[in-house]
């Protein structure tokens, strides 16, 4: 007989594992209320709301914040429509070398981001391209690519293909065969990827070290912000706008893919 | 009669595998057409050549007298039941049924007519507004059956369309799917490794080997009058006799095919040994060894049955004893 009861100790260790985790977060959470601006002093002397007023009024996070959103969304959609083809060629159809793509493929998020960046830092300085927006964009794609890839990659694998024979068998030619069955099928996949890709693009900062000219976005913002101390819970309420901006994708992203077991073409 | 379905000379080759080599058929308009073999035979390849996922290497396949050459699936006056189904996961069973005919533009309204009036043809009313996933699989074995039918194909194709139902049920299917084929006088071109299935719903069966048709013909010539080992051997557990055996019985160099059925145990006759025996419902099957090759003789209820080791003798008809070309 095995019970299905965790032991004291395992519940211990496990609700161990979880303060080590998210109590640092629940910090950074405090002392964005906190009366005390120069050094993070615990515990905080009052509890304030005036920080969000303050934010709220300052236009280097409104510009942080507007920049690093611009990124995230046009990355998701790059990486949405490379990603997705590129998942559609691994896993439709068989050609030399299709493991090594789909290694390479996945390569770029296996790579420390230092790696990346200083790699891409050095190819747009060969190429002559200036750092703008479209560096910083390029440099999260790489990323994202990934994501999405993965996630698409995963339920090509599990929609039949007898479900394209099918479409063409009753008339569909490519184009409405992908609108009307294939983009179905796969769209919580694409969704999911890409609100994955979108919270990760939103809070990189290595790539974008390297790849960003005098643009700041969020997460730079908050690196410069903690060397110069000045109003310093302003970062912690920015902060607590990322973790929700973050958060909530991820959360989406996990209860779309979450109990698709049985999607597409289990046909028995 | 004008042919349906028309291969001349087609082939289709994989790398060095030939799939399909050289296959000429005709299957006539209104048909109940079987293609049988066992797997890796080239029956299916030849049921996609038809619908259009293949292309053939070399000779050409005509439907209704056109060559189909580069003509893709969807252009096709030809549907397809298959083997998993291959239902839309996403939609619901009307849905599903109407597809081709939203494909085609049909409105709405009408499409879901069409696509109730299919179900109700195929003893689903009703079941419109389920998925899929919510169907047994003989429900969705009719779905696909339905959904390939309301596009009122000039053929359709059905690939090993019964394979995943239990023995009741399919033997209930084919029944429904003959009568089915003769209210609405479509051609049915159908896949199968069942010899049983083949023989009791064909007009006319094919059966492959390694990507030929080693003969074609009604259920009765392939069952009675093999033309090949092959055929008799796949064909219902026929008894094939060697050349050497052969020529001693009757003094004729030739493979022979002796149904079981034809083999009578009695007091006279050939000797032979009795190696095992196996009740099987009507009748007792009797494996023995008569000149060193092994037999089945099948024994009707209510006659004595040899034990295992026994001497007995065993005769035939003359007639039953069917030649067949050597080698093949």
């Amino acid at each position: 007989m095995r019970s299905d009861r965790a032991s004291v100790g395992l519940k211990i260790a496990a609700g161990a594992g979880l303060a080590f985790l998210h109590l640092p977060l629940l910090l950074i959470f405090i002392y964005a209320f906190t009366t005390e601006d120069k050094s993070y002093q615990w515990p905080p002397p009052g509890l304030t709301l005036k920080w969000f007023a303050v934010t709220w009024d300052r236009p280097d996070v409104w510009q942080a914040l507007s920049l690093s959103v611009r990124v995230a969304s046009i990355s998701t959609v790059i990486a949405l429509v490379l990603g997705t083809l590129c998942a559609a060629a691994v896993s439709r159809t068989k050609f030399f070398g299709r493991e090594a793509v789909s290694l390479l493929v996945i390569l770029p998020i296996a790579l420390p981001g230092i790696v990346t960046g200083i790699s891409l830092r050095a190819a747009f300085n060969l190429a002559d391209i200036p750092f703008s927006f479209w560096t910083i964009v390029l440099g999260h794609a790489t990323f994202c690519v990934v994501v999405v890839y993965n996630n698409a990659v995963a339920r090509f694998r599990r929609t039949s293909g007898s479900l394209i024979e099918a479409s063409m068998d009753l008339g569909a030619d490519s184009f409405q065969t992908f609108r009307h069955v294939i983009l179905p099928n796969i769209a919580t996949a694409l969704l999911a990827g890409g609100m994955l890709a979108f919270a990760l693009s939103f809070d990189e900062v290595i790539v974008t070290t390297f790849t960003a000219g005098q643009q700041q976005t969020l997460p730079i913002w908050m690196l410069e912000e903690l060397v110069r101390p000045r109003q310093r819970p302003v970062t912690n309420v920015v902060a607590m706008v990322v973790v929700l901006v973050t958060f909530l994708p991820i959360l989406g992203a996990y209860y779309l893919t979450r109990g698709t077991d049985t999607v597409a073409g289990q046909g028995k | 009669m004008t042919s349906a379905v028309r291969f001349t000379g087609a082939s289709r080759h994989f790398g060095s595998v030939r799939a399909v080599d050289e296959v000429d058929i005709d299957i006539a308009e209104g048909e109940f057409f079987a293609m049988l073999g066992p797997s890796g035979s080239g029956k299916t390849t030849c049921l996609r050549l038809i619908a259009g996922f293949e292309q053939p290497s070399s000779g050409d396949i005509a439907i209704f007298g056109q060559s189909m050459q580069g003509v893709p699936p969807y252009r096709r006056q030809v549907n397809t039941v298959f083997q998993d189904y291959a239902l839309f996961p996403h939609l619901n069973v009307l849905d599903n049924v109407a597809y081709g005919l939203m494909i085609a533009g049909s409105p709405k309204a009408d499409r879901h007519r069409a696509a109730q009036e299919a179900l109700e043809l195929v003893a689903l009313p009703g079941y419109g507004k389920r998925k899929p996933s919510e169907l047994s699989g003989g429900q969705r074995q009719r779905v696909a059956l339905a959904r390939a039918l309301v596009n009122k194909p000039k053929v359709l194709l059905l690939d090993e369309p019964l394979g995943a139902l239990d023995l009741k049920l399919r033997e209930q299917m084919q029944e429904e799917l003959k009568v089915l084929q003769r209210k609405l006088g479509i051609t049915f071109v159908f896949v199968t490794h069942d010899q049983g299935e083949a023989l009791s719903m064909a007009d006319r069966v094919a059966v492959f080997n390694e990507g030929k048709i080693v003969q074609v013909g009604r259920p009765e010539d392939i069952y009675y009058r093999p033309e090949v080992p092959f055929v008799a051997d796949f064909v219902g557990s026929s008894n094939v006799l060697p050349p050497t055996l052969t020529e001693k019985l009757i003094g004729r160099r030739s493979h022979a095919a002796l149904r079981p059925e034809a083999v009578k145990i009695g007091p006279q006759g050939h000797a032979a040994v009795v190696r095992a025996t196996s009740f099987i419902g009507a009748a007792t099957r009797v494996s023995v060894t008569m000149a060193e090759t092994a037999m089945i003789a099948l024994v009707p209820k209510g006659q004595a049955i040899p034990a295992i080791g026994d001497q007995v003798h065993l005769s035939w008809d003359a007639d039953d004893l069917h030649l067949m070309e050597p080698g093949a």
